[in-house]
């Protein structure tokens, strides 16, 4: 059988005593998969958002990214696993305001040590694919809320990660341009068989999903197809 | 390859923010500015000295007289003419002594024409030139025949032959000198300042035994003032000091435990003395001047420190997007040495200026060395790294979650 992408156990995450935000937290996904996390705000979603994204630790049970124990791993390797293979894309856009949209594409690839050239010559490509290469010159914000979410999809997508994170990826954008970004997610996981995971609190994002991880409380309630 | 690219991002950084990167850069523009500028004045002052030095001669000596003491009364040195032509005869037979010139000094009125000064008039020997290395610039010396014949020429200075002559060319002219002829034989090189400010070319040399017998006539023939001594090298200066008291002692028939009634001073000892204390003062310049690099530098923590929380959550859209803790840490650091060195390139320029107006409206010698500029340039640098790295570890040091979240 194959090894899942993602893999938690018992996880749990305090951050004071006696308050868990999750709580003995199980649960697997495989390669390929495309998840909708569920919750009201202070579920708890966001934190175990964080913590498959390698931005926040658990504090105690098991998170195996690709069969990687991430609780045995330094600051350095973490950093290297979001970069090569995690892509981001938050609700607030978390674009560099002083960069142009180009360097915004291409800074992971700054971080994965790549050169100028090639670091260009992938943004603008990846610019293409989310239809804004002509804007590759301007600033984030002289452009509109949906156009910024596709410059950081196509910043997410630069070095060609497995797994894709989504935090309330819509949250921000009006209903038709929200749909728009969805579409460009399910194309991703159809075609390119990018495993997604998207953290949302709308019943009809959470929709475009295959399979529906609902949290309370920081439990998971209900793990089924939507 | 990433050193490179985290460059840019710390250039970017700086041109982003333009007002207060220069802002910051003014501290290190005036620290480097400010030790540059004080280094080129102590060594302008330094050079001063060491040329006041150098104008006096090198490995010398000059024997004083002794001083009297009647009743418990004593007088200074030179008061007693104990010293004769004879003992500087002996003293320059001694081996380590290259050249002796016994002198008497006085002043003496000169009149030329219309004009007349009153100057120090000193009889001495030909070897007086060589031992203060001093060059007759126009005519000529006189001779070891002019000191045994007692003639009437003389030697004057630059100030004298300006005073007396103007323009006028002083060689082959008669001047009086009090009321009796005397020949112009030769005009003397300037020497400039003394260690103690005087003129040194405000003077008049006679043969020794004219101003002996002809001007200064006095009650003790045969008597000098000083003997100036120059010893054959620097290693020999020592022995020679030693010899020449025991040499004196014997000529003038001094008694264990009895006081000299001449005493031996080594004058390339005090002039040595006096550069020593000018380096020092150069060296507090450059100290005093350092802290405000220092200052300059705790600016650029400053900035750095507040750019650090600004940019909290840029920091953490790095770590997001996979930017290790030494990439942060490195970005913020070249963000920080890059005002340095460009503040410490503009301080190079404007120190360098300073100095040069300094010395244009100051009329003192400035001297701006490379040492000196890469000294004040190094330690800019390393001020910004030593302060930079601070900040930049803070920020390497955020968590990646809780950087993102800042607001």
């Amino acid at each position: 059988m194959q090894r899942p992408l993602i893999s938690v156990s018992g996880l749990s995450k305090y951050y004071l005593e006696n308050m868990p935000v999750l709580k003995d937290i199980n649960f697997s996904i495989d390669s390929g998969e495309f998840v909708a996390i569920m919750g009201h705000s202070g579920s708890g979603k966001s934190t175990l958002m964080n913590i498959l994204g390698c931005l926040d630790t658990a504090t105690s049970g098991h998170y195996y990214l690709e069969g990687r124990d991430t609780a045995a791993l330094g600051a350095d390797e973490l950093a290297l696993l979001r970069n090569r293979l995690i892509g981001f894309v938050f609700q607030g856009f978390n674009l560099l305001p002083r960069s142009s949209i180009l360097d915004n594409i291409g800074l992971p690839l700054l971080y994965a040590g790549k050169s100028k050239a090639e670091r260009r010559e992938k943004a603008l490509f990846m610019l293409d694919r989310v239809g804004l290469a002509e804007f590759g010159e301007r600033r984030p914000n002289q452009l509109s809320g949906g156009q910024q979410q596709r410059v950081a999809i196509a910043r997410a997508l630069v070095t060609a990660p497995k797994l894709i994170l989504a935090d309330e990826p819509t949250g921000n954008l009006d209903t038709q341009t929200g749909e728009d970004i969805m579409k460009i997610f399910q194309v991703l996981n159809e075609k390119h068989n990018i495993t997604i995971i998207l953290v949302t609190h709308e019943a009809d994002i959470a929709a475009h999903a295959k399979r529906l991880i609902r949290v309370v409380d920081g439990r998971i309630a209900s793990d089924q197809a939507p | 390859m990433i050193i490179g690219a985290l460059l840019g991002e710390g250039w970017a950084a700086m041109r982003a923010n333009r007002l207060r990167t220069s802002l910051t850069m003014l501290g290190m523009v005036f620290g480097v500015g400010a030790v540059i500028m004080m280094l080129a004045i102590g060594q302008g002052a330094q050079l001063m000295v060491n040329e006041s030095v150098a104008s006096m001669g090198s490995n010398l000596f000059i024997v004083l007289s002794g001083s009297t003491s009647s009743g418990g009364l004593r007088q200074g040195s030179g008061t007693v003419p104990t010293l004769t032509l004879a003992d500087a005869q002996a003293l320059s037979e001694l081996p380590e002594i290259a050249a002796v010139a016994p002198t008497l000094p006085n002043n003496a009125q000169l009149i030329y024409a219309s004009n007349n000064w009153s100057t120090q008039v000193s009889g001495t020997t030909p070897a007086y030139l060589d031992v203060r290395e001093w060059p007759v610039i126009s005519g000529e010396a006189f001779s070891d025949s002019d000191v045994r014949s007692a003639t009437r020429v003389l030697l004057m200075g630059q100030t004298v032959a300006r005073n007396l002559f103007g323009n006028e060319n002083p060689v082959g002219k008669m001047v009086r000198v009090k009321n009796s002829p005397f020949l112009v034989l030769g005009v003397l090189a300037s020497k400039g300042q003394s260690l103690d400010g005087r003129d040194q070319d405000d003077t008049v040399f006679v043969p020794i035994t004219t101003a002996q017998r002809q001007l200064f006539g006095n009650q003790f023939p045969g008597m000098v003032r000083f003997v100036m001594v120059k010893a054959k090298s620097a290693e020999v200066m020592d022995r020679a000091e030693h010899d020449m008291n025991e040499l004196l002692r014997t000529r003038h028939r001094i008694h264990p435990g009895q006081e000299d009634d001449f005493s031996v001073r080594n004058l390339t000892a005090v002039a040595q003395a006096a550069a020593g204390t000018t380096k020092a003062m150069a060296t507090m310049l450059g100290a005093i001047a350092s802290v405000s690099l220092l200052v300059g530098g705790i600016g650029i923590m400053n900035i750095m420190l507040v750019s650090v929380t600004e940019r909290t959550r840029e920091i953490g859209i790095r770590m997001a997007i996979g930017a290790r803790r030494r990439d942060i840490l490195l970005q913020f650091l070249f963000e920080a040495v890059m005002i340095s060195l460009a503040g410490s390139l503009i301080g190079v320029v404007v120190g360098i200026a300073c100095a040069y107006f300094f010395s244009r409206f100051n009329d003192a010698l400035v001297v701006v060395t490379l040492s000196s500029v890469l000294l004040a340039f190094g330690v800019a640098v390393a001020v910004g790294v030593f302060f930079g790295f601070y900040p930049a570890r803070k920020a390497a040091n955020l968590k990646p979650i809780e950087a993102l979240r800042f607001q």
